[in-house]
């Protein structure tokens, strides 16, 4: 009786002890991505996007605030694994240039650099994860 | 009251002189004699000693190219509609060189737009069309343009059709080529070059079609000119009779061949040219860029070049090869009779600015000037007006003045555009 008392004591300790873990791990977990984010960044999407994130305008999209950068990350996924061709307005604009397929890219790095990027430049959106970019990638497109 | 009569007869003097000055320069007797005062500061600009500058207007969109009748007027072609027209007939009615009267016209967004022999020429980014003009140089029949080219191609990269006319009732347009080097994958690292490059039967290229014929297209025009990535700034040039363009060059050497290049030679490299061209001439794209530190036409790595093996050579050289990504889209002759006697003939030259030397600061916006003689450079490049941009390290594009298009106005005074915040500028030489 007591043995099986203190098993459901120590069980209840430890579930407590993992429930008290996971917000602060989230937080230097989506700290960390941002920062290994950043240098995804810099080095592939920087020569493009800019360094304020603010694009080229009529040729290379901003990433400050568009409902593509905020949105559904799915689609958002889809553009960096798939790169961009497509005539679109974003916040009212066109923009020329072509962007290439980054599907060179390893799950962990997406996830990084567009957590990243939603949160920066102003931005301020959730973590995308490296499951959801395997759960994009292995999609037909 | 000798001071007053001294003070008077100098007044006399200086009235005359500047109608003196006014008449001799104008071909136009409409034009007003009231003398142009810089803004100041010269609206940003920054200029050699003894030239000022005003912004006419900042209040119509993006404009792009700009042309100028002899009256003063202004036509600009706009990047995006404002309040749904992409053309705009912009007018100083009191005499004191800001905008005041504005008309719009056309429902297409566009690049080019020239005057010639009384007709108004614009471009959208698939057709050329043109409008008659009044003795006043006003358009006719807005609503009826008269379409002289249809159906040029427009895959969103390099879309802008820009326009020059000839003496001889040509005129020429850009097809940008809708790629970066053609490669089977646009600007994907490690992508091949296509060989032989399918972009290259109807862009990448200069067309020159008849300036009085409606409704052609690429069966009835000339291919006048291959292997031209992109051109936005061209013009005339009625020293040589021949055409001259300002090619931007291609992007991304590092980005897509990070062995071959280092960041340093990816932000310099390759040249933006400017090229005199002659019916039949290659400038060589994609197989081929120029390297301005080399002095030379290196393979593009997207055919097995390495950054030194040279080739094209078919390909025409440039006339000066700037450094790269600086993004020209305006060039024009100067034959004014304002500026000081070294700009007569010369070429002047609106940077854009680039976006492509990132991590490094970024180049360009500018407007530069080449002094020439019978269609050569007798000099070195130099910057004319800077501070577009505001000061140096410029690291973003969205928040610059961009020049884009540049005119002569009838007095000799040079109208520069900007596509980003709208500005017009109008730069004077004051002798101050």
């Amino acid at each position: 009786m007591l043995k099986k008392i203190s098993f459901f004591i120590s069980s209840f300790f430890l579930l407590w002890l993992i429930v008290a873990a996971i917000p602060p791990f989230q937080n230097t977990g989506i700290k960390v991505s941002i920062q290994r984010g950043e240098k995804v960044y810099n080095k592939v999407c920087l020569p493009c996007h800019m360094a304020d994130g603010g694009g080229v305008p009529n040729m290379n999209p901003p990433l400050i605030q568009t409902s593509y950068i905020l949105g559904d990350k799915t689609k958002l996924i889809s553009i960096v694994l798939h790169g961009m061709t497509d005539r679109v307005a974003i916040n009212g604009d066109y923009y020329s240039n072509n962007m290439a397929p980054h599907n060179d890219l390893t799950d962990q790095q997406i996830a990084d650099v567009l957590t990243f990027a939603r949160n920066s430049f102003g931005n301020k959106a959730s973590a995308v994860m490296p499951v959801e970019v395997k759960s994009v990638r292995s999609k037909k497109q | 009251m000798k001071k007053f009569f001294l003070t008077l007869a100098a007044t006399i003097i200086s009235v005359l002189l500047v109608q003196a000055h006014t008449t001799a320069n104008n071909d136009s007797t409409k034009q007003k004699s009231t003398v142009i005062i810089p803004d100041p500061g010269n609206a940003g600009l920054i200029l050699p000693k003894g030239f000022g500058a005003l912004k006419v207007t900042d209040a119509y969109g993006k404009p792009r190219h700009i042309a100028v009748t002899p009256e003063g007027y202004i036509y600009v072609k706009l990047a995006r509609l404002f309040n749904g027209k992409g053309i705009y007939l912009l007018k100083d009615t009191n005499g004191d060189g800001r905008v005041d009267a504005a008309t719009g016209l056309g429902d297409y967004i566009g690049t080019g737009i020239a005057l010639k022999n009384g007709y108004l020429y614009a471009s959208s980014d698939e057709n050329v069309y043109r409008y008659k003009l009044n003795t006043q140089h006003e358009v006719i029949t807005p609503n009826q343009p008269e379409e002289i080219v249809h159906g040029l191609l427009n895959r969103r990269e390099h879309e802008s059709k820009s326009i020059t006319l000839d003496n001889d009732g040509n005129i020429y347009v850009n097809v940008g080529a809708y790629s970066n080097s053609c490669q089977v994958q646009d600007r994907v690292a490690g992508s091949p070059g296509m060989k032989p490059c399918p972009i290259l039967d109807s862009a990448g290229g200069i067309w020159q079609f008849k300036a009085d014929q409606p409704h052609q297209t690429y069966g009835s025009g000339v291919h006048y000119a291959k292997g031209l990535r992109n051109v936005v700034g061209l013009d005339w040039n009625t020293q040589t009779n021949s055409l001259f363009v300002m090619q931007h060059g291609r992007d991304q050497l590092h980005d897509n061949w990070p062995n071959l290049y280092t960041v340093q030679q990816s932000a310099e490299l390759p040249a933006e040219c400017m090229y005199e061209i002659h019916k039949g001439d290659n400038a060589g794209w994609p197989y081929i860029y120029y390297d301005q530190i080399q002095h030379k036409k290196i393979l593009a790595p997207e055919y097995g070049g390495d950054g030194k093996k040279t080739a094209g050579e078919d390909a025409i050289n440039p006339i000066i090869a700037f450094p790269g990504h600086l993004a020209p889209d305006g060039l024009l002759f100067y034959t004014g009779n304002m500026f000081p006697e070294k700009y007569k003939y010369g070429a002047f030259i609106a940077f854009h600015g680039s976006w492509n030397r990132a991590p490094l600061p970024q180049e360009g916006y500018y407007v530069v000037f080449v002094p020439f003689k019978n269609g050569k450079p007798t000099g070195e490049w130099e910057v004319f007006a800077n501070g577009f941009a505001g000061k140096p390290p410029i690291i973003s594009t969205r928040n610059a003045y961009r020049p884009c298009g540049l005119a002569q106005g009838p007095d000799g005074s040079l109208y520069v555009t900007d596509d980003n915040k709208g500005a017009i500028y109008r730069i004077i030489y004051t002798g101050k």
